[in-house]
């Protein structure tokens, strides 16, 4: 074959496989739900290709969060890089420093002329995801909260009321010591993420600072506070219950061995994310879940605030033709309407994203239905959020969080105390802000 | 030694032969190496839009961590413990089953099957065969009395990755030690017998000497294994924990690269660990080797 057909034939097929593509604009939308979560995902998208035929969103999976995280940023620095990516939480530091990466999502909006209305979403999702002028950069997506499973035989067994789940942590030091020693369970209550709901969450509920500027939300200049005398004492606790077998420890970052605790009927009492619901339903058969909000102080507050989010939102990356932003708008309109919203909310226990979402869930009776499936809105709303609860935003968290975690197993191990525990996490955090702060200014 | 030279009449020709095989290194090694020791220099935000050159500051800060200080510690012990273990248990097993007569090759088959199992696939189950809460062995070592965590003990969690990375790779130095056992010749065997030596004296003073080009090669092989081989398994199961007490270097450079997204510092790490196979080779090779009898 001579040089020339051979060109020919290479542009003739290019052209026969852009033909049909050409009709529609393709929208890669990278993503880190697996199993059931995957598959409601995939329905979203597929809702939306059904509902027009000028766009095609086309999700892939790409594996836990750091993951396609990672992914999507090697992808972009190779010029590959997907139109949508998922991002949780703790990546939204590195994204929002990441200016010349992202399509802001209140700009991408205005482009396309598509209809955007913040105070739509509820107030703790839009305070989480804004950055300092108050602009959304990314779509909210998928926010959860964490709470409070239980297993209600249990609690039944060791005498306890079933329907009266501990309030305060000091409730739930009686409670689980009364479930450890009826031998109703060998243990009381596990975790996942310590980082998260033992220390993120503690701090907020207790309305103390996590970090300076705000927990961060003013600027890289930042520093953590984490080590505080509440944190301290709940820390001290947490060793103190492990010491005695009311809690069991569940592994570093999101806590593996946690859930099966909990499913086994070994521990009582499981905190994780709202997110879980749908695990937990599936997999506690053979007893009876019950579902609470996250314990408190009360010696340290009597109005405990808002538990803050986890989770991730949409960013949409530069470097993509005019028309792939329309048809992100597009979808993102989509995505957010109270259909929608209420449909993933209610399937996946992640949080409503907008008020109409969860207006259209109470009209539809759905709370009523499903007892503790408001738990997680309700905890995430309640009180006037402060500059401490609004949630943290601190660039290269998930190395912040390692270090929590490694630091907590250090207390556990009986290798340092709490307050050297926290001190050290909190000195070695810093180091981290100052590596990032320095690779971002 | 013996050469063997052959004269190529065109002078381009054997450059041609050589190509792709250095097209290959080129690409696949060099280049790599040669990004990994640029990017070492530098500071770098994960996207790529602001990059400082920085000279050796990445280098300083990482042997001024402690955590890195420990990640080459744990390294050490890491790495001599899976060697020894797996090399000596599977010196014995190959001894075992060449003494065995009948039925050896079954004994073989059997104990090559694991080198077939992924390293991740390794991980997982030796982390469902220890797993605190649902895991056998810590409810087996319950009942002696012994209580198994090793999400919180960094000794057993140690003791754990040792213990599945020797277990993996015990079958393939079995392999080869029954391949460098064959070779020893017997009558050398039988006329140590017939001065009276014991099977002991007989293993110490004649086939363990004369094995010992096999054991070289396999100590070079089981460290660099254990130094680069054993992150998925590592990952599966301690993911580097608790407390950094698994947290070897070829874990710690994806840590800090893939995860914390720190290039500059995961390359420096990688460039540091590269060294010090090259370095641990050519010591093997400048010293050990001279004790080797081929």
């Amino acid at each position: 074959m001579s040089k020339n057909t051979l060109c020919l034939s290479v542009g003739l097929a290019a052209m026969l496989s852009a033909s049909p593509a050409m009709a529609q604009t393709e929208i890669a939308w990278w993503h880190a739900m697996d199993a059931e979560l995957g598959q409601k995902l995939e329905a979203i998208a597929q809702g939306f290709n059904d509902s027009q035929d000028e766009y095609v969103v086309v999700p892939s999976y790409k594996g836990t969060y750091p993951e396609t995280l990672t992914a999507a940023i090697a992808a972009f620095r190779a010029n590959e890089q997907p139109a949508i990516v998922q991002v949780f939480e703790v990546g939204t530091g590195t994204m929002m420093a990441a200016t010349g990466a992202v399509n802001p999502v209140y700009q991408l909006m205005a482009d396309a002329g598509e209809p955007w209305d913040p105070s739509g979403f509820l107030a703790p999702v839009t305070g989480y995801y804004s950055d300092t002028n108050g602009n959304i950069l990314s779509m909210p997506f998928n926010s959860s909260t964490p709470i409070m499973y239980y297993n209600k035989d249990v609690f039944e067994k060791a005498g306890l009321d079933p329907e009266t789940p501990p309030k305060t942590w000091a409730e739930l030091e009686t409670m689980t010591r009364q479930i450890v020693e009826s031998g109703a369970a060998p243990c009381g209550f596990t975790t996942g993420w310590v980082s998260w709901i033992q220390t993120e969450n503690l701090s907020a509920i207790h309305d103390q600072p996590y970090g300076t500027l705000e927990n961060g939300f003013g600027g890289l200049g930042t520093e953590f506070q984490f080590n505080g005398p509440v944190q301290v004492k709940h820390w001290d606790n947490l060793k103190k219950w492990s010491d005695e077998g009311l809690f069991q420890y569940g592994g570093p970052v999101g806590g593996a061995d946690a859930p099966p605790k909990f499913y086994a009927q070994e521990c009582a009492i499981y905190m994780n994310s709202s997110a879980s619901r749908a695990g937990v339903i599936n997999n506690a058969k053979e007893f009876e879940v019950g579902f609470a909000p996250l314990p408190y102080y009360d010696d340290v507050t009597t109005e405990p605030k808002n538990s803050i989010i986890g989770g991730a939102t949409l960013w949409a990356l530069n470097g993509k033709a005019p028309e792939v932003y329309t048809g992100v708008a597009k979808f993102f309109t989509y995505l957010s309407s109270p259909e929608v919203q209420a449909q993933w909310h209610q399937d996946t226990g992640y949080l409503p994203i907008t008020n109409a979402a969860y207006e259209l869930g109470q009209e539809q009776g759905y709370y009523e239905a499903n007892p503790g499936s408001d738990i997680a809105i309700n905890q995430i709303t309640r009180g006037e959020p402060t500059a401490n609860s609004k949630g943290v935003r601190f660039g290269n968290l998930t190395q912040v969080r390692t270090v929590v975690d490694e630091e907590f197993e250090a207390m556990l191990s009986g290798s340092k105390s709490a307050q050297e525990a926290l001190d050290a996490a909190v000195e070695r955090g810093n180091q981290i802000l100052r590596d990032f702060e320095a690779a971002n200014s | 030694m013996q050469t063997k030279r052959t004269i190529f009449p065109n002078k381009l020709l054997p450059y041609a032969l050589l190509a792709p095989q250095l097209a290959v290194t080129l690409v696949f090694f060099i280049w790599p190496a040669f990004q990994a020791v640029k990017s070492s220099f530098e500071r770098e935000d994960p996207f790529g839009f602001r990059t400082t050159f920085i000279w050796f500051e990445n280098y300083a800060r990482l042997f001024a961590d402690p955590g890195y200080v420990n990640s080459l510690q744990k390294t050490a012990i890491f790495s001599v413990s899976v060697t020894l273990l797996s090399m000596s248990l599977s010196l014995l097993l190959a001894v075992a089953v060449t003494r065995v007569i009948r039925s050896n090759r079954a004994y073989t088959t059997l104990l090559v099957w694991p080198y077939a199992v992924a390293p991740v696939v390794v991980g997982i189950l030796w982390w469902f065969m220890f797993n605190p809460t649902i895991g056998i062995a810590p409810y087996i070592l319950r009942g002696l009395g012994i209580s198994w965590n090793h999400r919180i003990d960094g000794n057993q969690a140690m003791i754990l990755v040792v213990i599945a990375a020797s277990w993996k790779q015990i079958s393939y130095n079995f392999l080869f030690f029954v391949a460098g056992l064959q070779s020893v010749p017997q009558s050398l065997t039988e006329a140590a017998a017939i001065d009276g030596a014991g099977p002991f004296k007989r293993f110490w003073t004649i086939v363990f000497p004369l094995l010992s080009p096999t054991t070289f090669f396999l100590l070079i092989v089981n460290i660099n294994y254990s130094m680069f081989d054993t992150f998925g398994l590592i990952d599966a199961t301690t993911n580097g924990g608790p407390n950094q007490a698994t947290n070897i270097l070829v874990y710690k450079v994806y840590a800090d690269g893939f995860l914390g997204l720190n290039i500059g510092s995961s390359a420096a790490q990688s460039v540091v660990l590269m060294l010090i196979v090259i370095a641990l080779t050519a010591i093997q090779f400048r010293y050990i080797e001279r004790r080797v009898q081929y």
